[in-house]
């Protein structure tokens, strides 16, 4: 059981990487990674929200939505899974909504750091990839824990690599028209190859 | 009103992947194939005119405080139709494609052109606005698609164009072109290539 968690953590981190093996928050990815404390801030908003949004949606998924999921209700026939969509982007706002409010009551240090974050994750496709392969890849409840974990661990670790080589790049002779987005999206592919070689660990 | 402006700005002058850099998750995962980009590229352009003249109509009646969540739940709907659509006529891609029709409601560009346009405008004037910029994306998707299909398997929507060497052609396929990284590479030199002649669109450090 726990040989099982831990494998699927190493794997969503690493083997299956959210930024760099599906591409997913990308826009987020490419132009909040110019320095490395606002990386690791939005890094660590999109670790809490994920290891949130995930467990949740797959809540909702297997209560709600799933065929025969409503039979607790007298519905056994009812197959709602078409909503999905809708609903797990609802909740995903809804979650980010109240989270900004707990923090900003409760922790007041953490919500300075990471309050202009939490809006933009909202629309972030990492937290709506994360709840739908999810779903697609049907895990349980306590997978999706463990996965929304990893998996916005492995976007914080890519964002915060490519933030520092972006700060160390400040000293490199790039080609004029090739600066900024240009060579960001370059060095995005060498980092994304480079993950390419974790792809061949079984576990 | 210029009918032809709002539906040609967005394709050439103000491509919203290449300049504004909007929605490039699914311009990087979808590509490998034409066929992919070309339906990923006609369902963007449905759902953002779409959703634009929808949200452009009740316009008026979202109040400011929650206009984000209303533009959300347009969207989220029209995807939803988008999404069934494919599941019932084109199976096999839908099934390619996984999670990313379902991300077209992240997409920044239909956010962007329903909170940037859409709600300043009539519905008819949104929905050109819409499918303009879904137009000038599916481009970049096709362009960018062509380039890896062809030169990654030789072929193109499918259908052999180089023979391979593998088949007892001539064409060595260059295989990075189908792995993901790939995507990353042709469109920063396709940026390179813009901003070289565009200079004023560098940014500023």
């Amino acid at each position: 059981m726990l040989e099982e968690y831990l494998s699927l953590f190493i794997k969503s981190v690493f083997i299956e990487n959210m930024a760099l093996a599906f591409f997913l928050g990308m826009c987020t990815f490419l132009a909040l990674s110019k320095k490395i404390e606002t990386a690791i801030g939005l890094g660590i908003a999109v670790i809490i929200v994920q290891a949130v949004t995930v467990p949740a949606n797959n809540f909702v998924y297997n209560n709600l939505l799933r065929e025969g999921a409503l039979s607790w209700a007298g519905y056994p026939e009812a197959d709602l899974s078409f909503l999905g969509l809708i609903s797990y982007i609802g909740v995903v706002a809804a979650i980010v909504q109240i989270l900004e409010m707990v923090l900003d009551k409760y922790v007041p240090a953490l919500y300075n750091a990471l309050g202009i974050f939490l809006p933009l994750i909202t629309v972030n496709c990492a937290i709506l990839g994360g709840s739908l392969f999810m779903v697609e890849r049907d895990y349980t409840f306590g997978q999706s824990v463990v996965y929304g974990i990893g998996s916005g661990t492995g976007w914080a670790l890519a964002i915060v690599a490519l933030a520092g080589i972006r700060e160390k790049m400040a000293y490199s002779d790039v080609p004029v028209a090739l600066r900024g987005l240009g060579i960001t999206f370059i060095t995005a592919g060498l980092m994304a190859i480079v993950f390419m070689a974790f792809a061949g660990i079984q576990l | 009103m210029k009918t032809k402006e709002l539906l040609l700005d967005p394709v050439v002058k103000n491509n919203p992947i290449a300049l504004q850099v909007l929605g490039i998750c699914s311009a990087l995962a979808v590509t490998s194939q034409l066929k992919q980009a070309a339906i990923m590229g006609a369902a963007v352009m449905i759902v953002t005119g779409i959703s634009s003249a929808m949200v452009a109509m009740i316009r008026n009646k979202i109040p400011n405080s929650i206009r984000i969540i209303v533009q959300m739940t347009v969207a989220a709907s029209a995807v939803i139709v988008a999404d069934q659509f494919l599941k019932a006529y084109f199976f096999d891609v839908s099934k390619q494609m996984s999670v990313y029709i379902g991300l077209i409601i992240t997409n920044c560009i239909v956010m962007g052109r329903m909170e940037g346009f859409a709600m300043k405008n009539g519905p008819w004037a949104s929905f050109l606005d819409g499918v303009g910029n879904g137009f000038g994306y599916a481009l970049l998707l096709l362009a960018v698609g062509i380039v890896r299909e062809l030169f990654g398997s030789g072929k193109l929507f499918g259908i052999s164009v180089m023979s391979l060497t593998t088949e007892g052609g001539w064409y060595q396929s260059n295989g990075l072109l189908l792995l993901p990284p790939s995507a990353f590479f042709i469109i920063g030199v396709l940026i390179w290539i813009l901003r070289t002649f565009r200079p004023e669109q560098i940014e500023k450090e």
